[in-house]
């Protein structure tokens, strides 16, 4: 069908990185390798652990209690005594609330990518594999929901559906699911045509066999590296959402959630009401550059 | 061609008619009655039946979407529920507000990515390569609404030069190009702008860095051509992907903006989307999405016309 939209760059990147099927011996020794002497993705790895287990083991680190409030604490500045990275506006610790909002704002960013990816990736390898009308009826499908701008469609989902945390990862889930079908559709189709494709099928196996030896194990790695791309935006938006009152519900200790309801106080200390915006920035430039560094060292075209 | 064109035209359709199946079902699927915007708790039940009956709730589902659907095309997008006014009406003020931020921040970001992009494809692997390729790996990664509120820590807050919130004096809702509004302009666009430019520019700089590598280009050089002459050629080829990318943008900017209006407080379609949600306006909410969704619809039409007649290839895929 001529109308398919182009996919973009990073799309088109994907599914290049499939279309060469043979692989060389060492090729999981080749990638470490290449990831070895590249220092950004070391880097970004290192820190991003870091984000992670900070968020994980919260309550080894945190010195202070992320819910108790104190009226004269409220919006200290950064290093004061006690307060490294000053309080909230409702006397809470920054540097606590910043540990504990990990949890959630990463597990909010993360979780919809691994469900769109299950998802997704089922129904594009199916309509990529069986093709004709149900190739037609599934993208037709993931069309329409191309046709709402991201941001949009999260909005509107989560709009709807109410506020919190559920919701909003079935929101962003829903999002996510069309780019990465589309994204495991193409791949596919580009596999299943090769000729040792063909080769098994004559040599007598089944559908599911196929499937299973010859055609995931190309396709799984490059729609994982486009899945991981989407992390970043993922994150951005998931506490964009909460921003916006629609993700997480105070108290909880969300980056998002933190930025909205620091807002108003932007003209009392507004250095500290930028802070947990600055760890979306952090977590979010680190996955991007992660990404990138995981795509360049395993394009077998290198 | 003119085949492409017509089967590119007539698939508007059923997407358009997809879209419209999926904001109708998205605002029935959000629990709670739709009229507990207008209806106080303790109504009496007759009162409650009869206001369904008006707002036709009390009908299936597929009738109500129909009769719907029909008022859409029609142009009647039906009366907001908390505000008493058309949806239509409150549309006119808030489009051409967000269609302002959206296109100053796409030509923003365009004029910039393409700058950046072009000088580091051209140079590929010097510092300016570097240079440019952070800038907009940063630009993608930054998110756009804490962007916007470390803008205002700095020119409004810290060194007071340019207001926070709002589109003009007064909480002006109609846009006049004098100085106050321009002003007013400046932190919201700034901020729009930021992913576009680092797409744009990743995207230039993959194109130009791709197309130096052809042949073409050392047929150029050889024949003579003086540098400046070649570009031309580059940039004549970097064009269509180029702009594909703008379009795309200028639609995600339109409907993605709803995080930077809220920030600004810019009285466009993402204040009446954040209001519509959180009075559960209904009505309003359908309004909104339905026809941002068709926005972008409409521009995704436009982006392949353009792309297919620069680039005649890209029809006979």
């Amino acid at each position: 069908m001529t109308t398919e939209p182009a996919l973009d760059a990073k799309q088109r990147a994907a599914v290049d990185a499939a279309q060469v099927a043979v692989r060389s011996r060492g090729y999981w020794t080749t990638v470490a390798l290449r990831i070895r002497d590249d220092k950004v993705t070391i880097l970004c790895g290192v820190v991003l652990l870091l984000i992670l287990l900070s968020a994980v083991f919260a309550d080894l680190i945190a010195l202070a209690d992320p819910y108790k409030a104190s009226m004269m604490q409220r919006l200290k500045p950064i290093g004061t005594a006690g307060y490294p990275l000053g309080a909230d506006e409702m006397g809470r610790d920054m540097l606590t609330r910043l540990i504990y909002g990990g949890r959630l704002s990463l597990f909010m960013g993360i979780s919809p990518i691994v469900f769109a990816l299950a998802i997704g990736g089922s129904l594009g390898l199916v309509a990529g594999f069986l093709g004709g009308r149900v190739n037609m009826l599934i993208m037709r499908v993931m069309d329409v929901f191309y046709a709402f701008p991201s941001v949009l469609l999260a909005v509107a989902i989560s709009g709807a559906l109410g506020a919190g945390i559920g919701n909003a990862i079935v929101s962003l889930t829903l999002v996510f699911i069309p780019p990465i079908t589309r994204v495991t559709e193409s791949v596919t189709t580009g596999v299943r045509s090769l000729d040792y494709v063909e080769a098994a099928r004559a040599s007598g196996a089944g559908s599911l066999t196929i499937i299973r030896v010859h055609v995931l194990s190309n396709v799984l790695g490059p729609v994982f590296i486009y899945a991981t791309s989407l992390i970043s935006v993922s994150i951005i938006l998931a506490s964009g959402l909460s921003f916006l009152g629609l993700g997480t519900e105070p108290p909880e200790p969300e980056w998002g959630l933190m930025l909205n309801t620091l807002r108003q106080s932007i003209y009392v200390n507004p250095w500290v009401a930028a802070l947990p915006g600055a760890m979306i920035f952090l977590t979010s430039l680190t996955f991007n550059l992660l990404s990138d560094g995981l795509r360049t060292a395993m394009d077998v075209r290198l | 061609m003119f085949d492409y064109l017509i089967r590119r035209v007539l698939y508007v359709i059923p997407i358009g008619l997809g879209v419209t199946i999926l904001v109708f079902a998205l605002v029935h699927m959000s629990p709670g009655d739709p009229l507990s915007a207008v209806v106080p708790p303790d109504a009496p039940e007759e009162m409650v039946q009869e206001l369904r009956k008006a707002y036709g709730f009390d009908r299936p589902l597929p009738v109500q979407y129909v009769t719907w659907l029909g008022r859409v095309l029609t142009g009647d997008l039906g009366v907001s529920v908390a505000r008493g006014r058309e949806v239509a009406a409150e549309l006119r003020i808030a489009v051409p507000n967000t269609f302002l931020l959206a296109v100053g921040g796409t030509l923003l970001g365009f004029t910039l990515g393409a700058l950046f992009g072009g000088i580091a494809g051209y140079f590929q692997g010097s510092w300016i390569d570097k240079l440019a390729t952070s800038l907009a790996i940063t630009g993608v990664s930054v998110p756009h609404y804490w962007l916007g509120l470390v803008l205002v820590i700095i020119f409004s807050v810290e060194m007071n030069v340019l207001p926070s919130f709002g589109m003009g004096p007064g909480g002006s809702t109609a846009w006049r190009w004098d100085a106050e509004h321009l002003r007013h302009l400046v932190l919201p666009v700034v901020t729009l702008a930021v992913i576009p430019m680092g797409l744009i520019t990743r995207t230039v700089r993959a194109t130009v860095a791709e197309i130096l590598n052809q042949e073409f280009v050392q047929a150029l050089h050889a024949k003579g051509l003086l540098h400046r002459q070649v570009l031309r050629h580059v940039v004549r080829n970097a064009a269509p992907t180029t702009l594909a990318v703008m379009g795309l943008q200028l639609g995600y900017l339109l409907g993605g903006s709803i995080l930077v209006e809220t920030v600004f407080q810019w009285p466009g379609t993402g204040s009446l989307l954040n209001s519509a949600i959180f009075e559960r306006d209904l009505p309003l909410l359908q309004g909104t999405i339905l026809v941002l969704a068709m926005f972008f619809v409409l521009l995704n039409l436009f982006v392949d016309v353009m792309q297919s007649s620069i680039d005649p290839r890209m029809s006979r895929q």
